[in-house]
């Protein structure tokens, strides 16, 4: 009887440590203990799609429309990397990059590499002053 | 399925009906103009060939107009170390020794129809495009710069620092081989190149831009009232860059 009462014991604790160690990340990412990507985003308004199709599927939008730009010359603005930069620029530092840039933040967040800017601009055309 | 091949059919014959129609209705609208003219969304076509002709009569010894507007629009800044810095168009001077005429040339990406640089490119990264402008992938390019060595214009430069501040329309980085690109983002919006367009600002007027193929262009029309010659034409590449006088 003792032994059972003291399995019984042993297994209630096992449980419940079990379920805290579930929902520790949870509880930890609810309160302010994990750093999340900061995104500010300083110009409101909607973006081409909505923020779930964005969020999951914009490398394949650019990559898609990076093909049909180089090779068949079709330059719409809806999908071009040039348009969100465009867009997500940030005010105070002009480009998407940065730390709390739209782009960088949460790149470094999901340990992505970005390769993009290290050919496209990371500003806008007349920030970049490329263009005279 | 055969109620829509008829349909897709009987689309395209009122299609063709209706673009002759419009050339027949108005003489003024020729049907290569409705070839050219490219909706944004279009992709480009076959039917174009842009090519450009330089007249080295018009052009002097000493003018750069046209290499430091490329430069200005592309982003090529001068790193400092000029022989390895990239070049997308430099001036070259040709004395004939019998005579001791000098001619000053532009020479850029000759826009070959059989291009060396596409044929060696290993990972498909050098290409032409339909309407003949011959591109870099930057996206697909590994940097062996086989085109550079197969080029005999030698058009082709590598970039070999990182760069910042790129024009938005002109991405240019590290590691990637790069040539002129006729402007492709300029001639996609309907614009001159820029050297063409610096050229003609200047007054110099000896840089034409435009269609080979369209018979009513004036490049099209120079080129068969006027002698010009393509460089190596021995090569049969068949350049889309002309050179009148020389």
């Amino acid at each position: 009887m003792k032994t059972n009462g003291t399995g019984a014991l042993t297994g209630r604790i096992a449980g419940a440590i079990c379920v805290l160690a579930l929902l520790l990340p949870v509880l930890a990412f609810a309160s302010d203990r994990v750093p999340k990507p900061v995104i500010n985003i300083d110009k409101q308004g909607k973006c081409v799609e909505d923020t779930a199709t964005m969020r999951r599927e914009h490398p394949d939008m650019l990559k898609h429309q990076r093909d049909m730009t180089m090779h068949e010359g079709i330059r719409t603005p809806k999908y071009s990397l040039k348009e969100c930069v465009g867009c997500h620029v940030s005010t105070k530092t002009g480009s998407v990059l940065g730390d709390k840039g739209f782009c960088q933040s949460c790149h470094e967040y999901a340990s992505v590499k970005i390769d993009c800017f290290s050919c496209h601009a990371s500003t806008r055309k007349l920030a970049s002053g490329a263009k005279p | 399925m055969s109620a829509n091949e008829t349909l897709s059919r009987r689309g395209f014959l009122a299609i063709s009906a209706a673009t002759l129609g419009g050339v027949m209705l108005a003489p003024g609208i020729r049907l290569i103009e409705i070839a050219g003219a490219r909706a944004p969304d279009q992709p480009v076509s076959r039917q174009v060939r842009w090519g450009l002709l330089i007249d080295t009569n018009k052009c002097a010894p000493g003018c750069d107009d046209c290499v430091k507007a490329c430069a200005t629009e592309n982003g090529l800044k001068n790193t400092g170390h000029p022989r390895t810095d990239a070049q997308w168009i430099r001036k070259v001077e040709l004395k004939d020794m019998r005579t001791g005429r000098v001619s000053s040339v532009p020479v850029m990406c000759q826009h070959c129809e059989h291009p060396p640089c596409v044929d060696v490119c290993p990972t498909g990264a050098s290409f032409k495009r339909a309407d003949g402008i011959v591109l870099v992938d930057r996206h697909i390019c590994i940097g062996c710069r086989y085109c550079i060595m197969a080029c005999p214009y030698k058009a082709r430069s590598i970039v070999f620092e990182e760069i910042t501040g790129q024009n938005p329309d002109v991405p240019r980085g590290n590691g990637c081989a790069e040539s002129c690109t006729l402007c492709v983002h300029r001639i996609d919006r309907d614009q001159q190149p820029a050297c063409v367009e610096a050229c003609t600002r200047a007054g110099h007027n000896a840089m034409i831009f435009g269609d080979l193929n369209d018979p009513q262009s004036e490049i099209a029309q120079r080129v068969a009232k006027y002698a010009s010659t393509q460089i190596r034409a021995d090569f049969k590449l068949n350049p889309g860059v002309r050179y009148q006088g020389l």
